[in-house]
């Protein structure tokens, strides 16, 4: 998306939404790239479900901990 | 939610017993998969101890005691994706890991909370994520193994 779609029907100005996407960019959440003479901007879903994985992963090795830990003082 | 893993689970054992296996490093190690030099956890200190997973043996696990309060709260802060013994990982932010012990009907309520996720940099997680998939299916075998035999 531009930032003329961006800011469209909003009150932010163009500056303040580029400074944000800057951030989120930074952090991998968005890319921009030109088009013409058009800066575009674009999420990147797959970093966010990369983060989501991870957490996934780490939630699943601390159910096998506590199945672990179950076994330990509950025999 | 991005940020915290929340887990609660009810163990038929009274909370001194819950309360052994978390506070005692042989005993917290031995459910974890970390071998933790001998005694008891105390608030500050900074412990150190490979990861006792086939396969993880390489990787060293430090944590840094928050909270020790007996029979009730422990926490530790840590790097959770500290995976790569070339990386040093002691400028980058940390997650906190909380246990906490109630009393419950028939045993002890223990509730974990591991919070600060969304400060750890993507990279670093997608980094985790690949060396993660490499051994987890082993992993999980092997503790289905475990888990079955101790039954």
């Amino acid at each position: 998306m531009s930032i003329t779609r961006l800011t469209e029907g909003s009150y932010v100005t163009r500056q303040a939404v580029t400074k944000h996407l800057n951030v989120l960019a930074e952090a991998g959440l968005v890319r921009d790239y030109w088009q013409g003479r058009e800066r575009v901007w674009e999420l990147r879903t797959e970093q966010l479900e990369k983060a989501r994985s991870v957490l996934d992963t780490i939630s699943a090795q601390w159910d096998s901990a506590l199945q672990r830990l179950r076994a330990m003082v509950e025999e | 939610m991005t940020d915290r893993i929340e887990k609660q689970i009810l163990l038929r054992a009274p909370r001194s017993r819950v309360w052994r296996a978390i506070f005692d490093k042989t005993e917290f190690g031995a459910w974890f998969g970390v071998k933790f030099p001998a005694g008891t956890f105390a608030a500050g200190e900074k412990v150190s101890g490979n990861i006792t997973h086939p396969g993880y043996e390489h990787f060293v696990m430090d944590i840094e005691l928050i909270s020790v309060t007996p029979e009730r709260q422990l926490s530790y802060r840590w790097h959770p994706y500290a995976v790569d013994p070339n990386v040093d990982y002691s400028s980058e932010p940390t997650t906190l890991v909380t246990f906490t012990l109630e009393d419950a009907a028939d045993g002890t309520l223990l509730t974990i909370v591991e919070s600060g996720f969304d400060q750890i940099p993507l990279h670093r997680r997608a980094e985790a994520m690949r060396m993660n998939d490499r051994g987890w299916t082993e992993q999980t075998t092997n503790i289905k193994r475990h888990v079955t035999a101790s039954r």
